[in-house]
């Protein structure tokens, strides 16, 4: 009876992608974050929750290599098996896997995209950075994911100064996964937008995350948010994770106090 | 050797003692105890029925099942294949392919996905628990026409259905996949007659394929026609 749908051991591998463990950030005396380790499994899309100045945006930043950590350690599986430690690489090996195997989408589509430069450039641009040369190649590899993100191929020699929020947070995306990265960091992907623009990209980047199997770390305010995308929660407050688990069992179940808060300040529609 | 494999008499869900407390911090740590030492067992192709009055703890106890909610005290068994997994205790990645694989779940109400149409609602479910994308598709239209959900809203996001319409996309979901373990939570509450009647079909046929379930049910005709057990929940009422 069950033979025929066991999962191809691949679906689930045993070895986490991203192994984080002791991790803080201290800016002078200030508390940027403390303590803070996980592991991270392919296909996995952890969330991290919190209020302004939890600590949430500084453990992406420090996670994602923009920010030096003060402690702690973060190993990355390598495309080769290998798990390396991320601080220890270096400056050409960081930005080799943060321009191939790692994507970051930013809140404001601005820090993510050239303006100036067409939508077919902003996405041919990663893929040149990995090598690509071929003209044709690449036009047509930037056509095929402008229509994954829904923005119609009229618009590849517009410029993302013409699109609206929505559109170039989807642009940015697709800039993003054209190098099949395995590993995307989200800071507020959804934050800027109107509340329907917000459902379509949920729905859109839903979509991506299952079909790629990526793994992801995004972070956001929006309880509504995490329970859509995210397999499991880390609720974040001053800086410290204070409860993490699978994300219906953390909110349908909160344990902490600042959690129950959190959870009992949503507004119901 | 033998003991690793499972004999088909073995259940397919264990409960031992399990046990759950809320602790309500806004309200000064109160503590609402729900259920203690809840033990029974379910055999594949049967059903069980939570009984008791409202508020006995019976959908608590579904989610604990689940996994939504936490178990604060005992084990929960569940079979995956020739190993038993203590879902009380496994990590989350864990119960998410308990969930994928094994256990289905019917809530009480939808939870609806923006955008998305009731029929690739119901046939995303499929396709989770490994149906290629046609067979996942053919599945989810044969149930939502056997819960007579109109056609011309299967193309629609469940979002603006009424409470019945939605309650029946739900069905549909929970019963596409085959899961060895289902959960059903009230799942007739808002339908008419001729649904209530599609929806004990259902069970029958599940039951007939092998699965163990467990239900809660308003309507007492439902319960005698789909019952293999009752299982009253007052049983294990928590001491306050």
């Amino acid at each position: 009876m069950s033979a025929a749908r066991e999962l191809p051991a691949a679906e689930m591998p045993e070895l986490p992608l991203l192994s984080v463990d002791g991790l803080s950030k201290f800016y002078g005396a200030r508390l940027g974050c403390i303590d803070v380790g996980f592991d991270l499994y392919p296909g996995e899309v952890l969330a991290i929750v919190g209020e302004s100045g939890s600590g949430k945006s500084t453990l992406l930043s420090l996670l994602s290599g923009r920010l030096a950590p003060s402690a702690g350690r973060i190993r990355y599986r390598m495309r080769d098996g290998e798990l390396r430690n991320v601080l220890g690489l270096t400056e050409a090996e960081r930005r080799l896997l943060m321009r191939t195997d790692w994507g970051f989408v930013h809140q404001d589509p601005a820090q993510g995209l050239r303006m100036a430069v067409s939508a077919g450039a902003n996405v041919g641009e990663r893929l040149m950075a990995v090598g690509q040369r071929h003209y044709g190649d690449i036009r047509a590899t930037a056509t095929d994911w402008l229509g994954r993100v829904e923005i119609d191929s009229d618009r590849i020699d517009d410029a993302p100064r013409a699109f609206s929020g929505g559109m170039r947070q989807r642009l940015q995306i697709a800039r993003n996964l054209v190098t099949h990265p395995r590993l995307v960091f989200m800071d507020e992907p959804t934050g800027g937008l109107d509340v329907s623009v917000q459902a379509r990209l949920l729905d859109l980047l839903r979509g991506l995350v299952d079909d790629l199997g990526l793994s992801v770390v995004i972070v956001t305010h929006d309880l509504a948010v995490a329970r859509l995308i995210s397999h499991r929660l880390m609720v974040m407050r001053q800086g410290r994770v204070i409860e993490a688990g699978l994300t219906d069992q953390v909110l349908d179940d909160p344990r902490e106090p600042y959690t129950q808060l959190l959870v009992s300040s949503v507004l119901q529609v | 050797m033998a003991a690793a494999h499972a004999s088909p008499a073995a259940p397919a869900l264990v409960l031992d003692r399990i046990g759950k407390t809320f602790t309500m911090h806004l309200q000064g740590g109160a503590r609402l105890p729900v259920v203690r030492d809840v033990s029974f067992s379910v055999a594949p192709g049967e059903c069980v029925v939570l009984g008791g009055p409202s508020g006995a703890g019976k959908s608590s106890v579904l989610k604990m099942i689940y996994g939504n909610y936490r178990c604060d005290q005992g084990a929960i068994l569940v079979r995956d294949g020739s190993e038993l997994v203590d879902a009380a205790a496994a990590e989350p990645r864990r119960i998410i392919r308990l969930r994928r694989q094994r256990v289905g779940y019917v809530s009480q109400f939808l939870r609806v996905i923006p955008r998305v149409s009731a029929l690739a609602v119901v046939a995303q479910a499929a396709v989770a628990f490994g149906l290629p994308e046609g067979l996942a598709g053919a599945r989810a239209r044969d149930l939502l026409a056997r819960l007579n959900l109109p056609e011309r809203l299967w193309s629609l996001p469940p979002a603006t259905f009424s409470g019945g319409e939605q309650q029946r996309v739900n069905i549909a979901r929970g019963f596409v996949a085959t899961h060895d373990i289902l959960l059903l939570d009230e799942p007739t509450a808002s339908l008419d007659a001729k649904n209530r009647a599609a929806v004990v079909d259902l069970i029958h046929e599940r039951k007939r394929a092998g699965s163990a379930i467990v239900g809660i049910f308003h309507d007492d005709d439902v319960r005698e026609r789909v019952a293999d057990r009752i299982v009253d929940i007052t049983r294990f009422a928590a001491a306050a």
